[in-house]
């Protein structure tokens, strides 16, 4: 694979290096030739066709990139893909399998915790890892680990009671 | 947006980060974690030859007490690990108070504690408390380590003092003479954005008389803002009281150079300052006297 942007060629120029990279992305470990310049969110969207990782200001402000990067909410459009090499990546896409969705999508399932969805994937990542390192986090844990995640929508209540709702299924299923 | 092209290493050890940088003739940018390069990047503020990307360095993580008190924080010290630390939490209540008030919760899993320091932002909430806690860098160039005191470290907004060929290894706070206490403070309108103001004070007590006081400010000035010797000269050798507490809080009011603007008037942000080292002051001198 190449370096992909939206408004630069697929390939890159003749002459221009690329470097051999391995990601484990949700799981599975891909070996990709990269331009060091590529961002890590346009090589999960463009590169490996993983939509569910948005851009929204591209200037780390919003979290709506939010993925895990070694288990740690990272917004990825403010990491080089290379720094990834090695690593462990979790994308939206990584929480759920085939047959079940995970706790922290049901809990906004249930709780509506979206709606235009734009800002969803971050904030459910952002709230995966606050639930791992917090098993029974307050309300107040849940607004503080979201604090970097912006939803225009203003669903934040929602937000919240989904975080609540996923948090203390986990906490009845382990 | 993207980044314009640029070479890219990524050294295992500091002498060869060091190495690559001396070759490199100034072109190139150590990167850490990146929460602010990767944006300048990315808005072509910056535009080096070559990253020099230090996360393979194995070793340089490490937040540690030295037996003679000291305290070393390590290149790759994130954010969060000092926002998480229990060490930081029981010995150093200035940096325990600024670490959950560092930009955001995702941006604290990657920024780093040194890296903040050397981007030298007039906004940056670590320069504060590093001068306030007279703090200095450790910086390993081809001719060895040196250290350089943060009173000297930052030369201006966005300018330390590393030369071209230098790597910041670590940060360094120098132990406490007597009991350590302290606190930050920080008006932002919203998680993340820049600060309206911000203050950190850092005091050492040998019972109720201040042996050591210091007072750094950001927000409010073209550069982080020293005021170690306006809080010194208010509070140093004497006890916390609302005299003291007054005289301090108007000292450092008055090493404030704030601007105008969307955030604030001047004069608004000068009350703010004094506000918060009033407060600041007030806590302090509350709980040494239900201590006592």
């Amino acid at each position: 694979m190449t370096s992909l942007y939206e408004v630069v060629p697929d390939a890159p120029a003749e002459g221009v290096a690329t470097r051999r990279v391995t990601i484990t992305v949700n799981g599975e470990k891909r070996t990709l030739d990269i331009e060091p310049r590529l961002l890590l969110a346009h090589l999960i969207r463009q590169g490996l066709q993983l939509t569910g990782t948005h851009v929204g200001c591209d200037t780390t402000g919003c979290g709506a990139c939010t993925v895990l990067l070694n288990g740690r909410p990272a917004k990825s459009c403010t990491v080089l893909a290379v720094q990834a090499d090695g690593r462990e990546v979790t994308t939206v896409e990584g929480l759920a399998s085939a047959q079940q969705l995970d706790p922290i999508q049901e809990g906004f399932k249930e709780e509506h915790g979206l709606q235009c969805g734009f800002c969803t994937p971050g904030m459910m990542l952002a709230a995966k890892a606050l639930i791992e390192r917090n098993p029974d986090p307050t309300e107040d844990d849940v607004r503080w680990a979201l604090s970097g995640n912006i939803c225009r929508c203003t669903g934040y209540q929602n937000i919240v009671k989904a975080v609540l709702w996923a948090a203390e299924k986990m906490r009845e299923e382990s | 947006m993207y980044p314009s092209r640029f070479s890219y290493d990524a050294p295992a050890s500091v002498a060869e980060a060091v190495a690559i940088l001396d070759r490199s003739n100034g072109e190139a940018k150590v990167l850490a974690g990146g929460q602010s390069l990767i944006p300048m990047l990315k808005l072509r503020f910056a535009s080096p030859e070559r990253i020099v990307d230090i996360n393979n360095i194995e070793g340089l993580d490490y937040l540690r007490q030295d037996p003679d008190g000291s305290l070393h924080i390590g290149a790759l010290v994130r954010h969060e690990d000092v926002e998480f630390s229990d060490l930081i939490a029981e010995t150093q209540p200035t940096l325990a108070a600024a670490a959950s008030l560092v930009a955001d919760p995702l941006v604290r899993t990657r920024g780093t504690f040194v890296g903040s320091v050397c981007h030298a932002d007039p906004q940056g909430d670590w320069a504060a408390t590093m001068i306030a806690l007279d703090g200095r860098i450790v910086a390993q160039g081809p001719n060895g380590r040196r250290e350089i005191a943060m009173k000297d470290f930052v030369l201006g907004p966005f300018t330390n003092a590393l030369a071209y060929n230098e790597v910041a290894v670590e940060a360094v706070i120098p132990p406490a003479k007597g009991t350590r206490v302290g606190s930050y403070l920080k008006l932002e309108r919203r998680v993340g954005d820049f600060a309206t103001a911000s203050v950190a004070i850092a005091l050492d007590m040998d019972g109720a008389t201040v042996t050591r006081a210091g007072c750094a400010l950001a927000g409010v000035g073209g550069k982080t803002i020293d005021a170690n010797a306006d809080i010194s000269g208010a509070l140093v050798g004497k006890a916390l009281n609302a005299e003291t507490i007054e005289a301090a809080a108007e000292a450092v009011a008055g090493a404030a150079d704030p601007r105008t603007d969307h955030r604030g008037s001047a004069a608004y942000k000068r009350q703010v300052v004094k506000t918060f080292v009033t407060r600041i002051l007030s806590n302090i001198a509350q709980t040494e006297q239900k201590a006592a």
